[in-house]
């Protein structure tokens, strides 16, 4: 009986004791006494989440929820994902149906003063934009004066237009209809001239349609559309847990960690490596997860580059904002230490 | 005392008492109950938001209303109006649609019979949201502005059915009021004086140089420009719901035909009344007492089914209710205010369809 025994013994008790004493976060523990992390996601975006032809959802969201199931459980697999529309998104983590809303939805101030809901960081720098056809011969958002705009009601796309068309001194006519398949479909009968919501959407849309060159997407980017996760205030865990989780996959391409390589990071003497994938440090432990939660996400899902290049890629959008800061973009994670 | 507990009245009353308190009691424990949750939940709660300006573009308002300059109040009221619109103008229709083909049901025209009842039977074994995606589309389907179709001044496309109106000056004000005048006069006079109702107001407006200038609409850069436009969402919405609703009616209507004794048809086909004469003077009044109780029905429907507006775009109460409480997040607020407002609108029908059964009633028993 060497100590290795004693401590060995120890480690095999210890997440029992954890267990029964509550990981101090409400929503990580019935994520673990359920078995599976409830997500809400958008489910008919492209790029971002749509079901796949095997019915698997795919996009930037839809990864995000695995990290954070991979983190919280240590399974990237154990993900319900719920389909929420624009309007029903903010009741439906409120009320406590998802664990997590990782929507599309833009980072506000209103939204986080008023909603009792927090964003736990960006996944996407994105930013109002309109698409019109190109037989319309127009070229720039100015000259949208007297147009017919399509868009969908309860986003922030809705807030963005008003106040563009308000500063501009221009007119325009809103059809604004919840369906996103309806308002595609006012918008390709040429019920208005333009379709309004965020740059990646339109560029996701664009890319599905069967002539994408007979469409343009005006240059002017009309808004601040930071997107991400939300979770609900008052569990300050969970939200530390969240945030952190989408901070690591950034943090793991500035580092150089991808799901490829990761096993031989095992050896590597580069601290900020060492601490990130919990083989020095107590990361997980502060968190209330395991000290591998990071190579688990990066195994399993992938760095933050590799869910971009996956998700977003096929759209044709060019990663612009979201490159690293090293590279001049805004994806910047804070010290994991 | 035991006397007392066994007197009926005296029962009835400690009864009512009893639920009333428990009804109070239940609806403080809801109201309770939800402003402990919002606290916990940091939820902002409170009417204030009705005061802060809000962006949400609105594509048709009775009232002059700015995106990101006007209220969240003035929003939810440009709602109401176009609620209040879409239910008024679909009562009306349904009501003549629906009569006719109730009558045309019962007609002893085969062709116009078996029409009516295709039409009742289609229609009502539908969905109405269907219905109404269904006209919405059919409208998408009309030629873009550019191609619009022209008929005289009148122009359509699938930006709506545009009509010229007239521009209003100070001749047709003045001519408006002499209208107003006159027949405050005759009010209840013998019937040689209406001639006087129409020949004022016009001699007012021609004295007045007789203006008539029409405001055409103008293909101006992407839309036309002028007239007056009955944009495809609030046309889609009208149709469809006059069509659905004016099945049942119909079918109300073809009963209360039906529950007339046929005595009735013939005792005035002994008098010489022509169909037409005896359905209008005989059976129709006698019908309306039975008619009447459901109706109201059909129009609470049709004004709660207006609802359905969201899915095609039509900015009804519903619509701009559901954007404000996502905008502001105020869900409970909202929903109280628009449920206050159905419950007004439903109260203000049934009780108007209520002062005209007891005047019918009167009626009936003279």
């Amino acid at each position: 009986m060497g100590l290795a025994r004693v401590v060995g013994l120890l480690m095999a008790v210890l997440p029992w004791v954890a267990a029964a004493q509550g990981s101090g976060s409400a929503t990580l523990d019935a994520v673990r006494a359920r078995g599976s992390l409830v997500c809400g996601v958008a489910g008919n975006i492209p790029g971002f989440a749509l079901p796949d032809s095997q019915g698997v959802m795919r996009g930037l969201d839809a990864d995000g929820c695995r990290a954070i199931a991979a983190a919280a459980l240590g399974d990237a697999g154990k993900v319900r994902f719920v389909s929420l529309t624009t309007t029903n998104r903010f009741t439906a983590l409120q009320a406590g149906e998802v664990d997590v809303l990782v929507r599309d939805t833009t980072w506000t101030l209103g939204r986080e003063a008023g909603l009792g809901l927090l964003f736990a960081g960006v996944n996407y720098y994105d930013g109002t934009a309109f698409m019109v056809k190109k037989s319309l011969g127009v070229d720039s958002a100015k000259a949208l004066d007297g147009a017919t705009v399509c868009v969908q009601p309860g986003t922030s796309t809705e807030l963005a237009i008003a106040d563009y068309f308000r500063v501009n001194k221009l007119k325009f006519s809103p059809v604004t209809i919840q369906d996103l398949q309806e308002i595609r479909g006012a918008f390709m009968a040429g019920r208005c001239d333009a379709y309004s919501t965020d740059g990646s959407q339109l560029a996701g849309y664009r890319s599905t349609l069967p002539v994408p060159e007979d469409f343009v997407i005006l240059p002017e980017v009309i808004s601040k559309e930071p997107l991400g996760p939300m979770v609900r205030k008052g569990d300050d865990k969970w939200f530390d847990l969240v945030r952190w989780t989408f901070a690591a996959m950034v943090a793991a391409e500035e580092l150089g960690v991808s799901s490829a390589n990761v096993g031989s990071f095992a050896t590597s003497t580069n601290p900020d490596v060492r601490r990130l994938l919990g083989i020095e440090g107590d990361l997980g432990k502060q968190l209330g997860v395991a000290p591998d939660f990071v190579a688990n996400i990066v195994k399993s899902v992938g760095n933050y580059g590799e869910l971009w290049t996956r998700s977003i890629g096929p759209t044709g959008l060019q990663r612009g904002l979201n490159r690293l800061w090293t590279q001049g973009g805004l994806q910047y994670a804070p010290p994991l230490r | 005392m035991s006397g007392l507990l066994r007197s009926e009245r005296v029962r009835a009353w400690v009864w009512q008492a009893v639920i009333l308190g428990g009804l109070g009691l239940l609806i403080w424990w809801l109201a309770g109950n939800a402003a402990r949750n919002l606290a916990a939940r940091h939820i902002a709660t409170g009417f204030g938001f009705l005061d802060n300006a809000a962006a949400i573009p609105i594509a048709e308002s009775p009232i002059s209303y700015v995106p990101s300059e006007s209220s969240y109040g003035r929003a939810l009221a440009v709602g109401v109006l176009n609620t209040l619109k879409a239910s008024a103008v679909g009562i009306v229709l349904a009501m003549l649609i629906g009569t006719a083909v109730g009558i045309a049901r019962l007609s002893p025209n085969r062709l116009a019979s078996v029409c009516a009842a295709s039409y009742v039977e289609l229609l009502r074994d539908t969905p109405p949201l269907l219905q109404l995606l269904m006209w919405y589309s059919a409208l998408q389907a009309l030629p873009a502005a550019r191609q619009a179709l022209h008929a005289g001044p009148v122009v359509l496309s699938n930006r709506g059915l545009i009509l010229p109106v007239l521009e209003w000056q100070t001749a047709h004000w003045a001519a408006l009021a002499a209208l107003v005048i006159v027949a405050g006069f005759i009010w209840r006079s013998a019937a040689r004086w209406r001639w006087a109702l129409l020949c004022v107001p016009m001699l007012v407006w021609a004295a007045m140089g007789a203006p008539f200038e029409m405001e055409r609409p103008v293909l101006r850069g992407f839309n036309f420009v002028g007239g007056m436009t009955l944009s495809p969402e609030f046309a889609a919405l009208v149709v469809g719901l006059v069509v659905y609703t004016s099945a049942y009616i119909a079918e109300i209507v073809r009963s209360g035909i039906q529950a007339i004794p046929k005595g009735q048809w013939e005792a005035a086909g002994a008098l010489g009344f022509s169909r037409a004469q005896t359905l209008r003077l005989v059976i129709l009044p006698q019908a309306l007492r039975v008619i009447l109780p459901p109706l109201a029905s059909e129009f609470l429907n049709l004004t709660k089914n207006t609802t359905l507006a969201v899915a095609i775009g039509y900015q009804d109460i519903m619509s701009i209710g559901e954007t404000t409480l996502n905008q502001t997040g105020q869900s409970i607020e909202t929903i109280v205010l628009v449920m206050a407002f159905f419950l007004i609108v439903s109260l203000a029908i049934s009780g108007g369809i209520g002062v005209l059964e007891t005047r019918l009633a009167r009626v009936g028993a003279r």
